[in-house]
C-alpha cells in the first residue's frame, strides 16, 4: 500500500496537519502536500477513470506531466474541472472529486467499455458508427456523450468568485524554469548588469536537482539552490516568480506568464490567478525534462509510477507510492529510485533492466544494497485489476511468454527522459533528434526569430538535452552567456559551476516492451492514458495508410487531450516510425503549441467581467437618462436611450407618446454620441471633396450641408451634416457608431495617401455634448433661454451661429432629421446636464418631451430618411437610395466613383429604395422579402426586394417601411407579396402580406414643417 | 449644482493607490510642426519650453506635453482657456497649424502611492518600470480597452486621463486593479520581503 513514512519530506511541515475531502471521504495531509502526495499518503491510488474505457487510473507523475489525476476541485462558484492533483497545493478544507465515473470510482458501468475495446480502435468515431445512418442521431451519440468527456463544466449559473488581472512586464531576458539550469542562467545574466525576471511554475526553487542527488561545488543540490536564490534575491535587477509558468512563446519576444497567486489559500484577498504579459529582448527556456513511461500491458493499472515521481514523493513529501516496488528501466536513473526506496527501508524485489548489459556505477551500488538486478528483462503483464498485485517478468527480446511472477504494490517505469522542448517551439524553433539520448532536443541552428531574424530562445539544461548535471550546468552558465551577448552587452569570464554526480551508462531505446509483445499484450499497452491510446491504436494506424504523424495523432487522438502528449508523444511516434518502417527523425514529431498546461479562462479575460467586461460610454446627460428610466439601444459602446417609458407605460406606448409631443409642440434628444470631426488646413477643402460624394470645398462658411461617405468599393459608409466654420476649417458630423471609423478612415487617407497635404484633424465627439430641440415650438423655448437671434431670418434652416443660450456658450446648428422645425445645439460636454436641465426647466410650459433613439427613427422614417446601417449596409451605394443629387458631378473624383462606374453598379436592375404601406395598415416585419415568381437554380424561391426600415407611425396612425425593391422607383402604386414573421411549417405555401409601393417621403413631403 | 461639472470629478478610491478624479482641467491641443520658428512662436507666447518627445514641461499651473511628432497638449486652468484660445490664434493667423479645445472631451485622474507602477502595468501595455519611465515623462497607450495618456508626475504620482465617456469605466478598473490583495512587489522591490511567506525554497 501506498503510506506516509516515518521521516522525510522537504516540502512537508508535518506539525501542521490538513484536513480534506476526496469523493466525501475525509483525509488528511501535511501543509507542503500536493493533492496527490496527499491521497498516496492516503492509500488513495484510484483516481480517476480513463476517457474511453472507463478503466482505473492511478496517480503517474508528481508534476505538471500528470495525465490521470485530474479532479473536479472546490464547490460552487469556486468549483473548477480537470485540475491536476499533482500541481494542486493542499490547503485545509480542500474539496475534491474524481472525474468520469458513473456510478461510483470504485464501481464503472462504462468499464464495460474496456471489454468492447476491440470495436472501439483507432478512428472509431469516422468509422464505426455510420451505419443504419439514423443510428448515430438517437443511438450512438447519446450514449458516447454519457460516456465520453473529463470533467463536468460548472453550472451554467453559477459565477465565478474570484477576480483575475493581467499584468505587463518589460525585461532584457525572461528565464523560464527555475532549476538549477534556470538558476544559473539567471545568474549569469543578472552579473552582466541586465533586467532579469525568472519564473518558476511550482511553489520551490530548484527543479529535481535536490532530489536526484550530486553535488553543485561541493553542496548539496538543495543548498546551491538557496544560496544563489539569496543570490539573485539580493539583486536590484533581479525578479523571481514562483507559481508563475511560462505557459507560451510568440512573436517579437513576447511571451505569457500564468500566475497561480492564490490558489493554495482559496478566499485570500486578491486575484487568483495572474497573467503576465511579457516583452522580453531574450528569453531562456530551462524547463527541464520529463521522464517517459515504457509501453508494457497494463501500465496504465494503479500503482504503475514514473521512476522520478516515486523518487520525488519519497524525497519532497515523505510517501511511499509502495511497499514493494519493481523497477522497470532502459537506463541507469532509474536505479536511484530503488536505491533511494531500498535505503528509506521499503522492498525492492527486483530491477528489470531492459539492457542486456544492464547498467554501470548505479547499478552496482543497487547490487551492493542487495537488490536484484536483472537485465535483459522487462514486463510480460501488469497483475491486477484497481490496484497492482505483482508483474509478469519475460525477456526483453521475447513475444512476452512469462518466465516469473512477483509480487509487488508499485511498479516505478523510466523509458528514458525527453527534454521540454514546448517553449522553444511555440516560435518556430525547430527539433533534431538524439540518437544518443532517444529524444528530439532543440536544434540551435533553427532556433525562432524575431524580427531582426536572430534568434530570441536559448534552451538550457535538460530542456536543451543535457541531463547530466554538469552538462546541464554548463549549458545553462552559456545560456546565460549567450543571452547577454545576443543582446550586445558584455560580461565577466566566470566559471561554470563545479557539479558532480554518479556517471551512468547509455540507455537502451525501448519502445516496446517486450520488443516483439503479442497482440493482447499490445492492446494493453497505452500510450496516451488520457485518451485511452494503445501501441495497438497506433500500428493500426499505421496499416491503414497513416503515414503524416500530424494526420495519425488526429486519427488515434494520440496527444490530443488536456495533456497534450507531454507523455505519450514520443512513444507513440516511436511505434508508428516502427510500424511504417522509417527511423523517427523521417517521421518527425507533432508542434507544442501554447500553452504548455492549460490556464484559466479567468485568466486570460483578467479584469474584463461584469460592469468591466467592456467600457460603456457614457455622455454628459447619462445619469439624467438613467434617473428617468431610459430603456436602452446599444450603439457601438453606447448605451443610448431608446425611449423613457413613465411607471405602467409600454415600450411602444412610450414612442408613440414621444413622437406626437415632438411633432405636436417639443421634443428635446441627445444627440451627444454623433461623430464630430474638425477637418483644419489649406488642403482641408480638397480633401473633404475626396472623402465625400458631394462637393464640399464651396460649401459657404456658416452654412450646414448634408454629405455621403463612400469608401473606395463605392459602398455607402458613413453620412452626417459637414459644416463650414471658417475658410479653412470644416466640422464633419458622423453617425455615433461610425466616428471612431471616420476618424481612422480620414487619418489612413491622410497618413497614407495624400501625406503631402496640409491637413489635420481632431476627433471632438467628447468635447461636446450636443442637444437636439426639436418641434413647432422649439424656437420659443430657445428665444425664451435668450442671449442670440434664432429667428428664421438671422438663422434660415441649414445654417449655424456661435453664440449665448442662457449664459451658456454655444454653437447652434438649424438642421433637422425630423422634418420638424430644430435646432441641434452644441455646448461644452462639461456644462451639458446643466444646459440640458434649463432646457427641461424652460421647456415645462410647452410639454418638453426628451425621446429616444426609436422615436427619432421613426420620424426619420416618416420623413424618408435614410439610415446607415438599416438601408446601407455594405452592399448599397448612394444610387441606389436614390441620392443622386447628393453625388457631384462636377468633381473629377471622390472616393468611390470610379467604384460606382463598374458595370454591376450602373447597372439596370439594382434594388432602390422606395416605401411600402402594408394594405391592411400594419407593420411589415423587419427584413422581409418581396417574393417573385419561381425559383432559383437552388430551389429557393425568387426575390425582388426586402425591407430595410419599418415602424408603426402614430402621426400617421399605420405601419409604414422602407425597402429595396427591383425597378421599385418606376414602380409606384404596384402591390407586393412580402415574407410574414411568421411561417406555418407544415405547409409549403409561405405566409405573406401585402404591400404597396409609396414615395419614401410619408410625412410633409414639401418640407414645410422644418423651414418656419 | 455648479453649471461646469467635469465627468467623475470629486471620485476617489483608495487602495494600493489613491485614485481621484480632477476637477475641469483646461486642455488645449495643438497639432502643428514642431519645426524651430514654431517652437520660437509657441515658447514665447507660452513662456514655456517645447517638450522632448515622451515628456512634458510645466511651470505653475501650466504645462505643455509631447503627444506625437506634431501634436503637443497645453494644460493651463480651466477658466483661462478662452483667452488662451484667442492669443493662440491671433498668433498664429495663417499658419498650418490645429488649435483646439479639447478640455471637456477628457477626464484627468490623479493617482498616488507606493504601488503606483504595478497598478499601472496591470492596465497598461507600456513600459512603466523605473528605467524606462522616469518623472516628467508621458506615454500615450491604453488603459485595458481604452485609449489613455499617461503623465509621471514624480516617483509616485501619476495623471492620467482618458475620454470622457470613459472616465466611469476607467475609474472602475483602475480601483480593480488597486483592490486589495493585488500586490505584486514587481516595481516596488522594497516590499519583496513581505511578500507570501508561505513560499519556501
Amino acid at each position: 500500500m501506498s503510506t506516509r513514512l516515518a521521516t522525510g519530506g522537504r516540502f512537508t511541515d508535518r506539525g501542521k496537519q490538513i484536513g480534506f475531502t476526496f469523493n466525501g471521504r475525509r483525509f488528511t495531509g501535511f501543509e507542503g502536500d500536493t493533492l496527490a502526495s496527499a491521497l498516496l499518503a492516503g492509500d488513495q491510488l484510484l483516481v480517476g477513470r480513463s476517457f474511453k474505457y472507463h478503466r482505473p487510473r492511478g496517480i503517474v507523475a508528481s508534476g505538471a506531466e500528470e495525465p490521470n489525476a485530474l479532479v473536479g476541485l472546490g464547490q460552487g462558484a469556486r468549483f473548477e474541472p480537470d485540475q491536476r492533483a499533482t500541481t494542486t497545493e493542499l490547503f485545509d478544507g480542500l474539496v475534491a472529486e474524481s472525474q468520469n465515473h458513473w456510478p461510483s470510482l470504485a464501481f464503472d458501468v462504462g468499464e464495460i467499455n474496456a471489454k468492447l475495446a476491440r470495436f472501439l480502435p483507432a478512428g472509431f468515431y469516422y468509422k464505426t458508427f455510420l451505419w443504419p445512418r439514423s443510428f448515430w442521431k438517437y443511438v450512438y451519440e447519446p450514449v458516447i456523450r454519457q460516456s465520453a468527456g473529463l470533467g463536468k463544466a460548472p453550472h451554467p449559473e453559477v459565477r465565478d468568485a474570484d477576480r483575475y488581472e493581467h499584468f505587463h512586464a518589460h525585461t532584457d531576458v525572461l528565464i523560464v524554469g527555475g532549476g538549477v539550469a534556470g538558476l544559473q542562467a539567471a545568474r549569469n545574466a543578472a552579473h552582466a548588469g541586465v533586467q532579469v525576471l525568472l519564473m518558476e511554475q511550482a511553489a520551490h526553487w530548484g527543479g529535481r536537482a535536490p532530489v536526484d542527488g550530486g553535488t553543485i561545488e561541493e553542496l548539496a543540490p538543495e543548498a546551491w539552490v538557496a544560496q544563489t536564490v539569496a543570490e539573485l534575491e539580493a539583486m536590484d535587477n533581479v525578479r523571481l516568480r514562483l507559481r508563475c509558468m511560462g505557459a507560451g512563446v510568440y512573436d517579437h519576444g513576447y511571451a505569457l506568464g500564468y500566475e497561480r497567486v492564490t490558489d493554495h489559500r482559496p478566499g485570500a484577498q486578491g486575484p487568483r490567478h495572474r497573467l503576465w504579459r511579457i516583452r522580453a529582448k531574450q528569453i531562456v527556456s530551462a524547463t527541464g525534462a520529463i521522464e517517459r513511461p515504457l509501453s508494457f500491458a497494463g501500465n496504465d493499472v494503479p500503482g504503475v509510477m514514473l521512476a522520478s515521481a516515486v523518487r520525488d514523493y519519497v524525497v519532497n513529501y515523505g510517501v511511499a507510492p509502495g511497499d514493494r516496488t519493481v523497477v522497470v528501466t532502459n537506463n541507469d536513473d532509474a536505479y536511484r529510485t530503488a536505491i533511494l526506496l531500498k535505503q528509506s527501508g521499503l522492498d525492492v524485489p527486483a530491477i528489470l533492466d531492459a539492457r542486456p548489459m544492464g547498467g554501470g556505477a548505479l547499478m552496482q551500488e543497487a547490487r551492493d544494497l542487495g537488490i536484484r538486478v536483472e537485465p535483459a528483462r522487462g514486463i510480460s503483464k501488469v497483475l491486477g485489476g484497481a490496484r497492482v498485485t505483482g508483474v509478469a517478468i519475460c525477456d526483453q527480446a521475447g513475444g512476452g511468454s512469462m518466465l516469473e511472477e512477483i509480487a509487488c504494490d508499485a511498479v516505478a517505469m523510466s523509458g528514458g527522459w525527453s527534454p521540454v522542448v514546448h517553449l522553444w517551439s511555440h516560435c518556430g524553433g525547430k527539433l533534431t533528434w538524439d540518437a544518443d539520448g532517444a529524444f528530439f532536443r532543440p536544434d540551435p541552428s533553427r532556433a525562432p526569430t524575431g524580427a531582426d531574424g536572430k534568434p530570441f530562445v536559448i534552451a538550457a539544461g535538460s530542456a536543451n538535452g543535457h541531463l547530466g548535471l554538469q552538462e546541464a550546468l554548463a549549458c545553462a552558465d552559456g545560456a546565460g552567456k549567450a543571452a547577454i551577448e545576443a543582446m550586445g552587452c558584455g560580461f565577466e569570464e566566470s566559471p561554470v559551476p563545479k557539479a558532480e554526480s554518479t556517471a551512468e551508462a547509455p540507455l537502451l531505446p525501448v519502445w516496446l516492451m517486450p520488443q516483439g509483445a503479442r497482440a493482447d499484450l499490445r492492446m494493453k499497452a497505452f500510450l496516451d492514458y488520457q485518451n485511452d491510446v494503445k501501441v495497438s491504436d497506433v500500428q493500426l494506424a499505421a496499416r491503414e495508410g497513416y503515414e503524416s504523424v500530424e494526420h495519425a495523432k488526429r486519427y488515434t487522438t494520440l496527444g490530443m487531450a488536456t495533456d497534450q502528449g507531454k507523455l505519450s508523444n514520443i512513444n507513440g511516434l516511436a511505434i508508428l516510425s516502427d510500424a511504417l518502417g522509417a527511423p523517427i527523425p523521417q517521421t518527425g514529431t507533432t508542434t507544442s503549441r501554447p500553452p504548455y498546461t492549460p490556464i484559466s479562462f479567468g485568466a486570460i479575460a483578467g479584469e474584463a467581467r461584469d460592469a468591466v467586461f467592456q467600457p460603456l460610454r457614457r455622455t454628459p446627460m447619462q445619469d439624467w437618462h438613467e434617473a428617468n428610466n431610459a430603456a436602452w439601444e446599444i450603439v457601438g459602446q453606447w448605451r443610448r436611450p431608446y425611449c423613457y417609458p413613465r411607471p405602467g407605460e409600454s415600450r411602444h406606448a412610450a414612442v408613440n407618446r414621444e413622437i406626437s409631443a415632438t411633432r405636436e409642440s417639443l421634443g428635446l434628444l441627445d444627440a451627444s454620441t454623433l461623430g464630430k470631426i474638425l477637418v483644419k488646413g489649406p488642403d482641408a477643402g480638397r480633401f473633404l471633396d475626396m472623402m465625400y460624394t458631394n462637393m464640399m470645398s464651396t460649401l459657404p462658411v456658416g452654412k450646414c450641408r448634408y454629405g455621403l461617405m463612400c469608401n473606395e468599393n463605392g459602398f455607402l459608409m458613413d453620412d452626417g451634416v459637414v459644416v463650414r466654420l471658417s475658410e479653412d476649417s470644416w466640422l464633419c458630423h458622423t453617425t455615433s457608431g461610425g466616428a471612431d471609423h471616420v476618424h481612422a478612415h480620414m487619418e489612413d487617407w491622410l497618413q497614407c495617401e495624400w501625406w503631402d497635404w496640409k491637413v489635420y484633424t481632431a476627433n471632438l465627439t467628447e468635447q461636446y455634448a450636443q442637444i437636439a430641440v426639436v418641434g413647432p415650438n422649439a424656437r420659443k423655448l430657445l428665444e425664451k433661454l435668450g442671449g442670440m437671434d434664432v429667428s428664421k431670418e438671422a438663422m434660415p434652416f441649414m445654417t449655424w451661429a456661435d453664440g449665448r443660450l442662457a449664459d451658456t456658450p454655444v454653437r447652434v446648428y438649424r438642421i433637422s432629421f425630423s422634418g420638424e422645425l430644430s435646432y441641434e445645439i452644441a455646448v461644452p460636454a462639461n456644462r451639458g446636464r446643466a444646459f440640458w436641465g434649463k432646457l427641461l426647466e424652460a421647456g415645462a410650459e410647452w410639454n418638453i418631451t426628451p425621446y429616444g433613439t426609436e422615436a427619432l427613427h421613426v420620424m426619420r422614417a416618416e420623413k424618408g430618411f435614410i439610415m446607415i446601417g438599416d438601408e446601407s449596409d455594405g452592399t448599397v451605394i448612394p444610387q441606389d437610395l436614390g441620392l443622386h443629387w447628393a453625388i457631384s458631378k462636377k468633381k473629377e473624383d471622390f472616393l468611390g466613383k470610379r467604384a460606382q462606374q463598374r458595370p454591376d453598379m450602373a447597372r439596370d436592375g439594382r434594388w432602390q429604395l422606395v416605401g411600402l404601406e402594408t394594405l391592411d395598415g400594419s407593420v411589415l416585419p423587419d427584413g422581409a422579402y418581396a417574393i417573385a415568381a419561381g425559383k432559383n437554380a437552388n430551389g429557393q424561391r425568387n426575390t425582388q426586394g426586402r425591407v430595410t426600415s419599418t415602424y408603426f407611425s402614430p402621426t400617421l396612425n399605420k405601419g409604414i417601411a422602407m425597402g429595396l425593391v427591383e425597378h421599385g422607383p418606376d414602380r409606384m402604386g404596384e402591390v407586393l407579396s412580402f415574407t410574414a414573421e411568421t411561417q406555418d411549417e407544415t405547409r409549403d405555401e409561405l405566409t405573406t402580406v401585402e404591400a404597396k409601393i409609396v414615395s419614401p417621403v410619408f410625412f410633409d413631403p414639401k418640407g414645410e414643417k422644418q423651414d418656419v | 449644482m455648479s453649471d461646469v461639472m467635469a465627468p467623475m470629478a470629486g471620485a476617489r478610491s483608495e487602495g494600493l493607490i489613491s485614485i481621484e478624479a480632477l476637477p475641469p482641467q483646461g486642455q488645449i491641443s495643438l497639432r502643428c510642426e514642431v519645426s524651430d520658428d514654431y517652437r520660437a512662436k509657441l515658447g514665447e507666447l507660452l513662456g514655456l519650453g517645447i517638450p522632448e518627445p515622451l515628456s512634458a514641461v510645466e511651470e505653475g499651473d501650466r504645462a505643455l506635453l509631447w503627444m506625437a511628432h506634431d501634436e503637443l497638449l497645453l494644460l493651463l486652468p480651466y477658466d483661462a482657456v478662452p483667452e488662451m484660445l484667442a492669443r493662440l490664434n491671433t498668433t498664429f493667423e495663417g499658419w498650418f497649424i490645429a488649435i483646439t479645445d479639447v478640455s471637456d472631451a477628457r477626464a484627468q485622474f490623479r493617482l498616488s502611492g507606493p504601488h503606483l507602477r504595478d497598478v499601472l502595468s496591470k492596465v497598461t501595455p507600456a513600459d512603466i518600470s523605473p528605467d524606462a519611465f522616469t518623472p516628467g515623462m508621458v506615454r500615450r497607450s491604453r488603459l485595458a480597452q481604452v485609449a489613455a495618456g499617461y503623465w509621471l508626475r514624480s516617483a509616485s504620482e501619476a495623471q492620467v486621463f482618458v475620454f470622457r465617456s470613459v472616465a466611469d469605466y476607467a475609474f472602475q478598473v483602475l480601483s480593480l486593479a488597486a483592490g486589495p490583495g493585488g500586490e505584486v512587489h514587481h516595481h516596488t522591490r522594497e516590499a519583496i520581503s513581505e511578500q507570501d511567506a508561505s513560499s519556501h525554497v
